[in-house]
């Protein structure tokens, strides 16, 4: 027992997390706790696995083994014998709608307009009525600066005005953790301000996020810890400040030298 | 001008024909063309495979032959064999012929949408029906709508092909009179008939192409 004070559970616990595509290794045991509020940053080189590590936590990849487990509830769990076993569908879905996502080629539904895509999500899936969800939708709207843009289709919006866009929607399911992969990595440099902007306010908030970033600005100035990843393992995770002053291993120094 | 009144009467009968034909065929063919194709990308590989197999048979043989098969063959085939008169059996064979062309149109449509699509509405908690519903098909709809206009206008040009079991369509009907009066003025009303059809189709694909151009993918 490392400690007698009782622990808040992690709002994401992933314990050794296996995943392999057509026989070569793509993560080799990755395990991350994260707490309440915490805003984790994940960098490492291309290819490392971080994108393939977030896609494990929210199901849209299935590992071959470790354990997934969302704020007290098991999605994902390996059995003595080796067996990975996943929550039932429904109850898998219901366990995921925790997290929301924020993808780098943004993914918004091109065939609704703005407030359409914000309010698609809770009319379908929570069954709310239109009365209940626009009002919060233009709230969130009104939040990433986009008000304006409501009645506009995707087409027709900025990389980083549709990024926004994209964090409304997934703020308007109301998740209590928030995963980013990459978010500003598919914008003009001149629009990744405004993206980074709509985030910092969201960890103000306290919101609980992972953001797998190249913006070792964002990283160092607004993450409470810096995950270093290479060839699918997490090989250093500390505080950012520590990080960034001081990098321990190696593989991390001759990256941090790269990339600042 | 008398002349054209009089065939003009006949000629109109055959049209009602044509355009049953036409819109049975449209109205049953899309949504089991729907179904079919939903069939074959989905995870349930035998039931796919099947789709493909069907697929394959009914745009690998004519629909002329279908349509024979249906009529004079069906009814001895056994276990199934069933007698079916002169139009329901026109009707199935359209039907069955049209639903494998459509299928291959909604799939390709289905198939066009990227992974990204999907992804998005997942994590937002939705299901694969919801997705498919609300996500998925409603882009189809716009990405298919050229091909689907050429199947139409296809599909009005080839009911002609009922006069094999002697049923009066507007060819049928303009041939009958061409070959009573030795005169090709019925062939020219037939063939301006036809063009009137597909100019209301060209014209109503591209009203909805239109609709469908607010937003861009
Ligand atoms: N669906 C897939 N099928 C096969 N291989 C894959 C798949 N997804 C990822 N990979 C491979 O897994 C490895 C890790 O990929 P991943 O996308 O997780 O890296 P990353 O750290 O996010 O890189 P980047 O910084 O370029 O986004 C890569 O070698 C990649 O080619
Ligand atoms: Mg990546």
């Amino acid at each position: 027992m490392p400690s007698m004070k009782t622990e808040a559970v992690p709002m994401i616990s992933a314990r050794d997390i296996r995943k392999h595509f057509h026989g070569t290794e793509v993560l080799k045991g990755v395990s991350l706790d994260i707490g309440k509020g915490e805003v984790i940053a994940v960098i490492g080189p291309s290819g490392s696995g971080k994108s393939t590590f977030l896609r494990c936590l929210n199901h849209l990849e299935t590992i071959d083994a470790g354990s997934i487990v969302i704020e007290g509830e098991t999605l994902a769990t390996t059995d003595a014998a080796g067996h990975c076993r996943y929550a039932p569908e429904a109850e898998a879905r219901r366990i995921c709608r925790k997290m929301g996502m924020v993808f780098q080629q943004f993914n918004l539904f091109p065939h609704l307009t703005v407030l359409q895509n914000v309010i698609e999500a809770p009319l379908t899936v929570k069954g709310l009525s239109r009365d209940a969800i626009v009002p919060r939708a233009e709230e969130l709207l009104r939040k990433v600066g986009l008000i304006a843009k409501c009645g506009a289709y995707p087409s027709q919006l900025s990389g980083g005005q549709k990024q926004r866009v994209a964090i409304a929607r997934a703020l308007a399911m109301e998740p209590d953790i928030m995963l980013f992969d990459e978010p500003t990595s598919a914008l003009d440099p001149e629009l990744t301000g405004e993206v980074l902007r709509t985030m910092r306010q969201l960890a103000e908030e306290r919101m609980t996020m992972l953001v797998v970033t190249h913006e070792m600005s964002f990283a160092r100035d607004v993450s409470t810890e810096v995950v270093f990843m290479d060839h699918g393992e997490i090989v250093e995770a500390r505080p950012a400040a520590e990080m960034f002053a001081d990098p321990r291993h190696p593989r991390t120094r001759c990256f941090l030298e790269h990339m600042l | 001008m008398d002349y054209l009144i009089q065939i003009i009467g006949p000629l109109l009968d055959g049209t009602a024909v044509t355009l049953q034909v036409f819109l049975l065929t449209l109205v049953l063919a899309v949504p089991l063309g729907l179904a079919l194709a939903l069939v074959r990308v989905s995870h349930f590989r035998t039931a796919a495979s099947l789709v493909g197999g069907y697929i394959w048979l009914m745009r690998g043989t004519p629909l002329m032959l279908q349509m024979l098969f249906i009529y004079f063959a069906l009814p001895f085939v056994p276990v199934i064999g069933i007698r079916l008169p002169d139009f329901p059996a026109a009707i199935v064979a359209f039907t069955l012929n049209y639903a494998a062309y459509f299928a291959e149109i909604f799939r390709s449509g289905i198939q066009s949408v990227g992974r990204g699509q999907y992804e998005a509405a997942r994590v937002l908690g939705m299901s694969y029906g919801q997705t498919m519903r609300r996500i998925i098909l409603p882009q189809v709809v716009k990405r298919i709508l050229p091909p689907m206009s050429n199947e139409t206008i296809t599909l009005v040009k080839d009911t002609s092909l009922i006069y094999v079991l002697a049923m009066n369509d507007l060819l049928r009907a303009a041939r009958g009179i061409v070959q009573r009066d030795f005169t090709t003025m019925p062939f020219v009303v037939a063939a301006a008939f036809y063009l009137i059809m597909t100019l209301v189709l060209t014209w109503g694909f591209m009203r909805l192409e239109k609709r469908y151009a607010v937003y861009e993918d």
